[in-house]
């Protein structure tokens, strides 16, 4: 047993009103530039619809990810070393920018200097590319909420088989919507077809990096990558990807889609795994058989001997400690309502989803039935073929046992919580049938609906021992730890977003903390509830607000904190209005 | 031959290689130290594709076998493929043959690519002045190396390079330069050499950089490639080329 950490995601779909914020913030924050005007880090798709790229989940043409090969090994489906290198002067497979779309931009100084007249002047888009006038005819959503999937929707890969049964008729139709950032897989295929070995998967918490100074531009990542979540930037030459916000999370910051997602419905937490099994469970024969295998790679966090193991292996007490708390695993391994995004590629993603209920709800629900009994809901994830049969496609290389029982779960969960919202007597008959005691359901339906910040994202700082000086800390004094010369003085704390996250994060918890040293009063983050923190000496008498006891202990930087607390790189003392 | 030794003759054929040389190593050096980010093929195939497929693959490979036949060529002396009983004339056709179909395979290469660089807007926007200077000395050292040997063994009196060009850039190379060698090469050949001086020269600051990034390495390498976080990533550092601090 090889244990590493591995930082995942989990989103529930149910949740995603298509909002685009995800999408908007990470573009601002990673993608605003030129050269990477198309690239889309987070996109959100509807479906059914073509996807971003169009079509590219349609393997046999793309050529992405893993295959097994004659013997049963597993071997890149666009072909091997000496092939890759034989076609590297022209890639075979490489999408093309008008498989994304072309990128624009408007001249609105016309709106200003045109010369008096008649009619409003207009802004003509221009191309971000050629710098003409253009016409346009596509982008990374242009099918948003179904449009023109009248005209286009049958050409989703994932319609494939069930297309007769699926009807773009106004009346009939049924969606959903789906983010996708990089998978941060645990095998991926974009690092194992690149010729330079530009990109590498951090052995700390699995976060695949393209390593800018390395990459040579050979555009095989591109091709190599099922998701089409590796992009090139057509400026610089080199490939680009998400980075899973990795300056935000040395410092136990969520990603910026995260952060900013609307619905609240994404998770992010550590997983345990065992490296030395994530081959062979890529390798798995029957490709219906990768759900299971991928989640039988991951190990119990609360196994004494995982723990210890994990221990011997340089993992941190602390990253132990919050792979237990976190929400990812729970959702994956302990409620298994999560399932891995086509799985079939044999990347073994670390972004998974919780398939949505919503357009099962919906149809009993139009059809004036009682949308929260169990009894309808079951009744119709069996009729309703179509969403079963195609969400399938997606989470469970189409078996639809993984996808129709997790329905069944979030349908159970659904009436179960009817029962006890009305103040009627839980039925634990409910529970049992979902294969849950009711307390169990309890907790998963506090997790998926109630869960606070802290709850949502337990992501522990990176070590100071393991580097030396992180993105969001580097101007850290190294002489401010706790009472020392840099206590207070000029410069000497966590930059401004840190203190600010922080400040957040604790308001989120509200509670009224009490032994933390003399803290930085912060106005402009103090929200008006409560005392500013600092102002006043502490008050003494213990807190008796709810959440507190959790708080204190799901505060990623607290374990940490004690441990090195004289090298004051997490600083939590002296920075700022926290504590 | 008088003169052999004037002052333009040493400037030309002995100071202009070594100058040539020079700056092909050190310009590497600072522009692998100074400009990690800026090494790249920066690849256009986003753009078009349709006329990429046939240019690239024909340009690279020929160009990668006219290379190897230019190693054959000027490193082996005449007297060692002599004393393996290959006589001038069987070396000749075959390098002739061999020769000329790799440079005609580059030369068309590099005619798709200049004609795709004009013609497709988004690929021509892409092009930069020192892609443009790049193609220039590419394709006037490449015309002026096939022409010649086209011409010359067209016209029935093909030359013996390796009686001329060969030794005196062995002779540079061994630090034991001696211009003369060169002067009975024809006009042609000598314009090729000084051409590819300025290629050599203009190489380290072009994105031609990417030949030594050749990924052999990819051969051996596991597949996935683990890295500790890197204690480098941070913004302590200047902020590097491409990555400009949002604030
Ligand atoms: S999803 Fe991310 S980690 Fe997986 S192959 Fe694609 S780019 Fe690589
Ligand atoms: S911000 Fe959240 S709700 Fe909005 S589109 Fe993104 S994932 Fe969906």
């Amino acid at each position: 047993m090889r244990v590493m950490a591995q930082m995942a995601m989990v989103m529930n779909l149910d949740k995603c009103i298509g909002c685009h914020t995800c999408s908007v913030t990470c573009k601002q924050a990673w993608t605003n530039r030129t050269g990477v005007e198309y690239a889309w880090f987070n996109n959100v798709e509807t479906r059914p619809g073509q996807g971003y790229p169009r079509r590219y989940e349609d393997q046999e043409a793309w050529r992405g990810g893993w295959t097994l090969n004659k013997r049963g090994r597993l071997a890149l489906k666009g072909g091997g070393r000496v092939r890759k290198l034989l076609s590297i002067f022209s890639n075979p497979k490489l999408p093309l920018l008008e498989d994304y779309y072309e990128p624009w931009t408007y001249d609105y100084e016309t709106l200003t200097s045109a010369p008096a007249q008649e009619h409003t002047p207009v802004a003509r888009p221009k191309s971000a590319i050629t710098g003409r006038d253009m016409k346009i005819t596509w982008s990374a959503n242009w099918d948003d909420n179904l449009g023109g999937s009248a005209d286009h929707g049958e050409r989703d890969v994932m319609l494939k088989g069930v297309e007769e049964k699926v009807k773009f008729e106004f009346e009939q139709t049924f969606m959903f919507y789906l983010p996708r950032i990089c998978e941060h897989c645990l095998n991926p295929s974009c690092a194992a077809s690149c010729p330079s070995g530009a990109i590498y998967k951090r052995s700390e918490d699995g976060i695949v990096l393209v390593d800018q100074d390395r990459c040579r531009g050979w555009r095989m990542c591109v091709s190599g990558c099922p998701y089409k979540k590796v992009y090139f930037n057509h400026r610089t030459g080199k490939a680009e990807k998400c980075t899973f916000c990795f300056p935000r999370i040395e410092v136990g910051m969520p990603t910026v889609c995260a952060e900013t997602c609307v619905g609240r419905l994404r998770y992010i937490g550590l997983v345990l795994y065992d490296a030395d099994r994530v081959l062979e469970a890529a390798a798995t024969a029957d490709e219906k058989d990768l759900y299971e295998a991928q989640r039988s790679v991951f190990l119990d966090p609360h196994d004494p001997a995982v723990a210890e193991a994990a221990q011997a292996a340089g993992i941190p007490r602390d990253w132990v400690l919050a792979a237990q708390r976190s929400p990812v695993y729970a959702l994956i391994n302990k409620y298994k309502v999560a399932l891995p995004l086509h799985p079939e590629y044999r990347t073994m993603p670390m972004v998974w989803y919780i398939p949505p209920l919503s357009p099962v709800v919906d149809v009993v629900r139009e059809s004036g039935f009682d949308a929260e009994d169990r009894g309808n809901l079951f009744a119709a994830i069996d009729a309703l073929r179509i969403p079963v049969e195609y969400l399938a496609g997606f989470f469970s290389a189409g078996d639809p046992e993984p996808v129709r029982r997790v329905l069944q779960t979030l349908a159970s969960m659904r009436s179960y919580m009817r029962e006890i919202n009305l103040g009627r007597e839980a039925d634990e008959s409910i529970a049992a049938a979902a294969g849950m005691s009711g307390e169990q359901m309890y907790d998963m339906y506090r997790l998926l609906a109630l869960a606070k910040y802290n709850e949502r994202y337990v992501i522990p700082s990176a070590h100071a021992e393991q580097a030396h000086s992180l993105e969001e800390l580097a101007t850290q004094c190294s002489l401010e730890y706790e009472g020392g010369p840099g206590m207070g003085g000029s410069g000497a704390q966590a930059p401004p977003a840190v203190r600010d996250q922080r400040a957040l994060r604790e308001r989120q918890g509200a509670s009224a903390d009490s032994d933390a040293a003399p803290a930085r009063v912060n106005l402009f983050a103090w929200d008006g509830r409560g005392r500013p923190q600092g102002m006043f000496p502490h008050r003494r008498e213990p807190s008796a607000q709810e959440g507190s006891a959790h708080e204190s202990s799901a505060h990623p930087g607290s374990a940490q904190g004690a441990g090195v607390g004289g090298a004051g790189v997490e600083g939590d003392g002296g920075a700022g209005g926290a504590r | 031959m008088s003169g052999n030794d004037s002052a333009v003759n040493v400037l030309l054929w002995v100071a202009v290689p070594y100058a040539a040389i020079a700056v092909f190593v050190v310009g590497h050096y600072w522009r692998y130290r100074f400009d990690k980010f800026g090494w790249t093929t920066r690849s256009s195939q986003v753009y078009e594709r349709r006329l990429l497929r046939w240019g690239s693959p024909l340009f690279h490979f020929g160009i990668l076998a006219v290379f190897f036949g230019h190693v054959v060529g000027l490193l082996v002396p005449e007297s060692w493929t002599a004393a393996l009983g290959v006589s001038e004339g069987m070396y000749h056709a075959v390098a002739f043959s061999v020769g000329t179909l790799a440079g005609l395979a580059a030369v068309a290469g590099v005619a798709i690519l200049v004609y795709r660089r004009r013609t497709v807007g988004s690929v021509f926007s892409a092009t930069t002045r020192n892609d443009k200077a790049m193609y220039v000395l590419l394709a006037v050292t490449l015309l002026l190396g096939l022409g010649t040997t086209l011409y010359g063994t067209l016209s029935g009196h093909p030359h013996d390079y390796r009686q001329t060009v060969s030794p005196w850039l062995r002779s540079v190379l061994l630090l034991r330069p001696h211009a003369g060698l060169i002067l009975g090469a024809p006009l042609g050949f000598r314009l090729h050499v000084l051409a590819a001086c300025a290629l050599f020269a203009y190489w380290p600051f072009s994105r031609l950089v990417h030949v030594f990034s050749a990924p052999v390495g990819y051969l051996t390498r596991p597949y996935i490639v683990y890295r500790s976080r890197d204690p480098r990533l941070s913004s302590s550092r200047a902020a590097r080329r491409g990555w400009e601090k949002a604030s």
